[in-house]
């Protein structure tokens, strides 16, 4: 990727990050192959915004987001972090001792409430964990902050020493962000964090999430399948397909005018709620390509209702088609696809 | 518009609890609804909401410590001649092992579930479940009943049908099990299939083929469909009619289109103004979502009065906290469990300001 306009205010850089799972087999444990999870992703967040990453289960997302903070070693690419302490790095080459202060700059919040919580442990030792860890705070300093913590959230600083199982699951995500807020960083990497709620602890959550961004200036990589929520709560959306890339954009124009047959098909795809709109989704032939064993050109291209020869011999690549806006595809810039039509007015929601 | 299609299934005053050690649990307490020949129907409302236990009612697979207290669930079967109306019969007083049961329960009424491992054995070919299936309710012999599964799994969308039947489940994609599986249910063709959650472990456009295979085969067949989901999507895409589900009771009934258009019972509203809602960033109109304030009360403590009054917003004091909200007819066909739409209370009479509309 070129130097980007603007570029002081990226906060993480991705090129051609590659994670490839080795597949095993006999006696000797023989290579085989692999899976190629992430094969050549390149992305960039700007300071304080959020970047959605869509795509189907298996398309690399969640294992983008996971090698970004370097919870595994990326196979291939670079991975530029402007840390607020040490400056410009690339993750995957920092040594032990400056992972783990690049780590109080960048954190997690998970999918499941339910595992992601150690069940033996009190509200103050889940959120003050990494408090400890990083020698920040202990005694009763760290216990006030804890209860501050828990105050940002919208949890009741009494809570302190229960334990997770007498929570919800939405209090329960409530601690796993206070959790991630504790070192105060700047990159928090969200993993589907509403998927597993109810719809009305879900739209709680989302709204939580976009005061603390406000209030402490948060970068969130938003990692999640549902479409709905990823336009409502990000600023930018990279799509992504069998472990690729194929196109990210502002998150309006994404969705008025994809450019990727892929992303037109998703978004056709979302049952929409609302009954006066019953619309025949596009429907994609075929199943989501084996990662391991990914189809020749275009990924995408058995199942794409545009393609042509070339995408069947030629793996494209992603280009900037206009200012911000993303897309591998040979045949963007002559197809006209269909985006996503706004809700009506009338409706009661 | 009154439906005039014949009844299929009368619910009436359903209640089925679950005695624990710790206490009672009132999962289904005390739901009416029908459901007509034909029609699809949607059950909505949050987890814990009673909408699996009251298909699981129908379907009189209510695992202990769990039982169907009262109420009656009638089946009105097809007239057999024109003259003679079909035989109604009372579901609720049927031994659950029964022979007449279980002739029902994948005959007449089939069940798909969100995880399609539920209902096919990992250790049985899919054709062979099917097969087994279809020589229990159908007097065929096993070769014809392999010829009916291999063209249901052909109308079902599953390549390579004669191939695909010899496979077992975990040789199978997501999408192809939850295909098997709805191929398993329609086999006996069901007068009412009930689908719990059948996409909502689906990717996106895996849930848009499966929902289309689905709206296709009613076209086709015309069972009814009770479709059991929180994904109001699906229910604006899928269904007639919408009964919102919570603690245990339908607190609002209503055509898709006045749901969406017209809701009524103050929960339908904030639920309907807490989903995100595709393409309304794109429409530059995109507010902060609405949430519903707290959370689910627990089961054992369930409010005095209207169970939702602690999380709504247009609570009266002295009323909703004390008295349980009778059923109120508005119109044709909506019904609403809310003391704002009580004569007394109703908007109109003077002594309540009418919810905002937005």
């Amino acid at each position: 990727m070129t130097e980007r306009p603007g570029d002081d205010q990226i906060l993480l850089d991705v090129r051609g990050l590659k994670k490839h799972f080795p597949i095993k087999r006999g006696w000797f444990s023989r290579t085989v192959g692999y899976v190629k999870a992430v094969d050549g992703v390149s992305f960039f967040v700007r300071e304080g915004e959020t970047l959605g990453l869509v795509g189907e289960s298996g398309c690399g997302k969640t294992t983008t987001g996971r090698v970004v903070l370097r919870a595994m070693a990326p196979t291939e690419g670079e991975i530029w972090f402007n840390d607020r302490d040490q400056g410009r790095v690339n993750i995957p080459e920092v040594d032990a001792s400056s992972l783990k202060r690049l780590r109080r700059n960048m954190q997690m919040i998970f999918q499941d409430p339910y595992s992601s919580l150690n069940p033996r442990m009190t509200l103050l030792e889940i959120v003050g964990e990494p408090l400890l860890v990083h020698g920040v705070a202990k005694g009763s300093e760290l216990k006030d902050r804890v209860a501050e913590l828990l105050k940002v959230v919208g949890l009741r600083t009494e809570y302190l020493n229960r334990y997770p199982h007498a929570f919800s699951g939405g209090q329960r995500q409530r601690i796993g962000i206070a959790r991630a807020l504790a070192l105060n960083p700047q990159l928090i990497v969200c993993d589907e964090p509403v998927s597993a709620l109810d719809v009305s602890i879900q739209a709680q959550i989302l709204n939580l999430l976009q005061d603390l961004q406000q209030q402490f200036r948060l970068t969130y990589l938003f990692v999640a399948h549902d479409l709905s929520v990823v336009e409502h709560i990000s600023d930018r959306i990279a799509v992504m397909y069998v472990g690729k890339l194929v196109e990210s954009a502002p998150t309006k124009q994404l969705y008025t005018t994809p450019r990727h047959p892929y992303t037109e098909a998703l978004l056709s795809a979302v049952p929409r709620p609302d009954p006066r709109r019953r619309t025949e989704p596009i429907v994609l032939q075929g199943e989501v390509a084996d990662p391991a064993n990914p189809p020749s050109g275009c990924y995408f291209h058995p199942r794409c209702r545009y393609a042509i020869d070339r995408c069947a011999s030629e793996s494209p690549e992603l280009r900037e088609i206009a200012p911000d806006h993303f897309v591998s595809c040979h045949r963007a810039e002559e197809l006209t696809l269909q985006g996503v039509v706004a809700p009506t007015q009338a409706m009661a929601g | 518009m009154i439906d005039t299609r014949p009844p299929l299934i009368e619910v009436e005053d359903l209640k089925t609890y679950f005695y624990l050690d710790e206490g009672v649990v009132r999962a289904v307490d005390g739901v009416s609804f029908t459901i007509r020949r034909g029609q699809t129907v949607g059950v909505v409302g949050e987890s814990g909401c009673g909408k699996s236990i009251t298909a699981r009612s129908i379907m009189q697979i209510v695992r202990p410590p769990g039982r169907i207290v009262s109420g009656s669930i009638r089946l009105h079967r097809e007239p057999t001649a024109a003259d003679r109306p079909g035989d109604v019969v009372e579901i609720t007083r049927m031994d659950p092992m029964s022979k007449e049961m279980r002739l029902i329960r994948g005959g007449e009424i089939s069940m798909v579930f969100q995880e399609p491992m539920t209902s096919l054995s990992p250790v049985h070919t899919v054709g062979s479940q099917i097969i087994e299936a279809i020589t229990l309710h159908q007097p065929v012999s096993r070769e014809d009943a392999r010829r009916l599964t291999i063209e249901i799994f052909s109308k079902v969308g599953m390549q390579q049908p004669a191939r695909t039947i010899d496979r077992y489940p975990h040789q199978l994609s997501g999408g192809m099990r939850q295909r098997a599986m709805i191929a398993m249910a329609l086999s006996c063709n069901p007068s009412l299939l009930i689908a719990d959650e059948p996409t909502t472990a689906l990717d996106v456009t895996t849930e848009a083929q499966i929902l289309q295979l689905m709206r296709n085969l009613q076209k086709e067949l015309g069972m009814a469909i009770m479709f059991i989901t929180h994904n109001l999507g699906v229910v604006a895409q899928m269904t007639e009619i919408v009964f919102v589900m919570y603690m245990g009771r339908v607190v609002e009934t209503a055509t898709v289109d006045d749901l969406f258009y017209d809701p009524k019972h103050p929960y339908t509203r904030l639920l309907l103004r807490s989903i995100p809602k595709l393409g309304s960033k794109a429409a530059g109109t995109a507010p902060r979502l609405e949430s519903i304030r707290g959370t689910v009360p627990h089961p054992y403590a369930i409010p005095k009065g209207c169970p939702f009054h602690p999380r709504c917003g247009d609570m009266i004091p002295g009323v909703c906290d004390v008295v349980d909200p009778p059923l109120v007819k508005i119109g044709d066909s909506q019904e609403v469990r809310c003391h704002l739409y009580t004569p007394a209370n109703a908007p109109g009479s003077g002594e309540v300001i009418p919810l905002t509309t937005t």
